[in-house]
């Protein structure tokens, strides 16, 4: 591809399309951030503004004087993401491997085995009563972890790309001695970083934004993951916040003092915060990611 | 003919081994359940469990489709999903067309962040930033409202205005990551094709319907088999958190998938919501399969299966 002036006044018009559009994209988040450094008082009379009236850093430092919740719901979260994402990857690879080998005899019949969960479930209903009245699972953290486990998709895009690895890889390792577990723990992990990364990267982010496992299973405050703990927020502030100081003795007069409003949206962005900062670093990850693997073949 | 299976085995079980995690979790986490779905064709008791529970025929389906909400969850989930099939497949293939025309690495590069930063947010704070824009006494959109002099509007009681809400909503989470792979599709066409085009004299517009739209449609028609088989599934976390569960807009935001959730958790109808659920299940088969053929008909390179 030709590429070359950088900069052209016959593109105006599409610069200025993509202005607009990056406008409506960031003005959200923006607003977000506005709210939060707003104050209280500010916000009650004169309502939510895209400027602050007045800069005011209470709502924050309310959360950090009282930082629990938000801290224990970082911590339910990064342990549901850091062990749901390294056994969901160990998982999916070491299936997809076995598949993508041509030699394996039960390879199309374990193929079929999967891709028919990606067309038939038996819906929403079974699913809980077996995680609930059979495994009873609810209020634990499995039951943030297992639903997103396994997935086919992932299992498929990463039997495409041990696919493209040369054949005589394996042929030789196994005239060398080498054992199958051996093969795949010693030789192919290290060679497929690129796509377990992707995959990784795919699944953390599912995790870290999960909330429907939370909202079906979980009815603890201890174990509330982030995302659920702001969706609990937004009808019930007032008493996350009361449990935020719970060994202080509510009184009426003090409860005026919560900024709630400014609170709930500084919330909001400490919790998406480390999503926005890292997220760009991996973006290319994520494109690849798109490709899903074929299921033919 | 059992010693070859045997045989067949002994050779293949280390790599089965890799296989089994998988395996077992499938038969339990997706197997199972599609066992399970038969608590559909009874009456669930809780001390009973699924087996135990009596056998009622198909009186669970009978009341679901006397239900009078039938009609509109049927509406909305197919309407909604047909929308948005149609609007993020214009969208996402009209900005990856104009992200391939500009040439400034930087820019292209902003733009795709900015567009793309959406899809790695949870509905919960998209319906947080709906929220600031709707909250009918201090959100910003009643304050502009205000300012051009119309009245402000009561957005979580008003449900007309979230038939275009909700697209917009779904446009705006889905277009990066729909125009990134379509856009990524557009970098794979080989550049002869366009510098022969050009040296024939080709205009931009002959260019992009002879050559950049024609190599697209091997993806558009399989993200399009794909959307088209769960059009009975909707986006959960859009339907049940940007409404913020306001019983009054639920004439344009009750889906399917919100009805069997609210009939489980709220109203602890196992039976209405697994029976809604079945056949939820097997009309999205049957599409897939329907689809799948007809595609195959047409261009088998282009079907999924």
């Amino acid at each position: 591809m030709k590429r070359t002036a950088d900069y052209s006044w016959s593109k105006l018009p599409i610069h200025l399309f993509f202005i607009a559009i990056s406008v409506v994209f960031i003005v959200p988040l923006w607003s977000i951030i506005s709210i939060s450094l707003s104050k209280e008082s500010d916000l009650v009379t004169v309502g939510y503004r895209l400027i602050p009236l007045n800069l005011d850093f209470q709502a924050y430092q309310y959360i950090f004087d009282n930082p629990l919740p938000i801290l224990n719901a970082y911590k339910v979260t990064s342990i549901m993401s850091f062990a749901g994402t390294c056994l969901s990857v160990l998982m999916i690879s070491m299936c997809a491997y076995a598949l993508s080998r041509s030699d394996f005899k039960y390879r199309s019949i374990i193929t079929f085995y999967l891709f028919f969960t990606t067309l038939f479930s038996g819906g929403l209903v079974p699913y809980y009563l077996l995680m609930t009245k059979v495994l009873h699972l609810q209020n634990s953290y499995a039951a943030l972890i297992i639903p997103l486990l396994g997935s086919v998709w992932f299992v498929f895009l990463m039997r495409t790309f041990f696919q493209q690895l040369p054949d005589s890889l394996v042929e030789s390792a196994t005239l060398d001695g080498a054992g199958e577990l051996r093969i795949y723990f010693t030789m192919i992990v290290p060679l497929s970083t690129p796509v377990m990364a992707t995959v990784g990267l795919l699944q953390l982010l599912a995790y870290w934004n999960s909330w429907y496992q939370a909202l079906l299973f979980i009815d603890k405050q201890e174990l509330y993951p982030l995302q659920y703990l702001l969706q609990v927020m937004m009808s019930n502030i007032q008493e996350i916040l009361r449990n935020m100081q719970e060994n202080v003795p509510v009184d009426a007069g003090a409860a005026v003092q919560i900024p709630t409003e400014s609170t709930r949206m500084a919330m909001c962005i400490l919790a998406i915060g480390p999503m926005l900062f890292i997220f760009p670093f991996f973006q290319k990850y994520f494109a690849k990611g798109l490709t899903v693997g074929s299921v033919k073949g | 003919m059992l010693s070859r299976m045997m045989k067949d085995f002994r050779k293949n079980k280390f790599l089965l081994a890799l296989t089994l995690p998988m395996v077992i979790y499938v038969f339990v986490f997706s197997y199972t359940p599609m066992f399970g779905a038969i608590v559909a064709f009874k009456r669930y008791q809780y001390n009973k469990g699924i087996l135990g529970s009596d056998w009622v025929g198909l009186s669970n389906f009978k009341f679901l489709f006397n239900s009078p909400d039938l009609w509109r969850l049927v509406r909305n989930t197919l309407g909604y999903n047909a929308v948005f099939i149609m609007t993020s497949l214009v969208a996402s293939v009209t900005v990856a067309l104009l992200l391939y025309e500009l040439t400034s690495r930087k820019l292209l590069k902003a733009y795709q962040s900015v567009m793309f930063f959406p899809h790695f947010l949870s509905w919960v704070v998209v319906a947080y930033m709906a929220y600031a824009f709707l909250n009918p006494r201090s959100g910003m959109l009643n304050h502009w409202i205000a300012d051009i002099g119309w009245s402000p509007v009561d957005w979580y009681n008003e449900a007309t205005a979230w038939m275009y809400i909700l697209p917009l909503a779904n446009i705006w989470k889905d277009i990066g990551f729909g125009a990134i792979m379509y856009y990524a599709a557009l970098l794979g066409i080989d550049p002869a094709y366009f510098e022969a085009a050009k040296i024939d004299g080709a205009n931009k517009w002959q260019i992009v319907r002879k050559i950049s739209l024609p190599s697209l449609y091997p993806l558009i028609t399989i993200l399009t088999i794909l959307a088209i088989g769960h059009i009975f599934s909707a986006d959960f976390g859009l339907f049940y958190q940007l409404p913020m569960n306001s019983p009054t807009l639920l004439a344009t935001t009750d889906v399917i998938d919100t009805y069997i959730f609210r009939a489980l958790t709220v109203l602890g109808n196992i039976g209405m919501s697994s029976a809604a659920g079945l056949t939820k299940s097997l009309l999205g088969f049957l599409l897939v399969l329907g689809v799948n053929a007809v595609v195959k008909k047409i261009n088998a390179d282009n079907s999924l299966f």
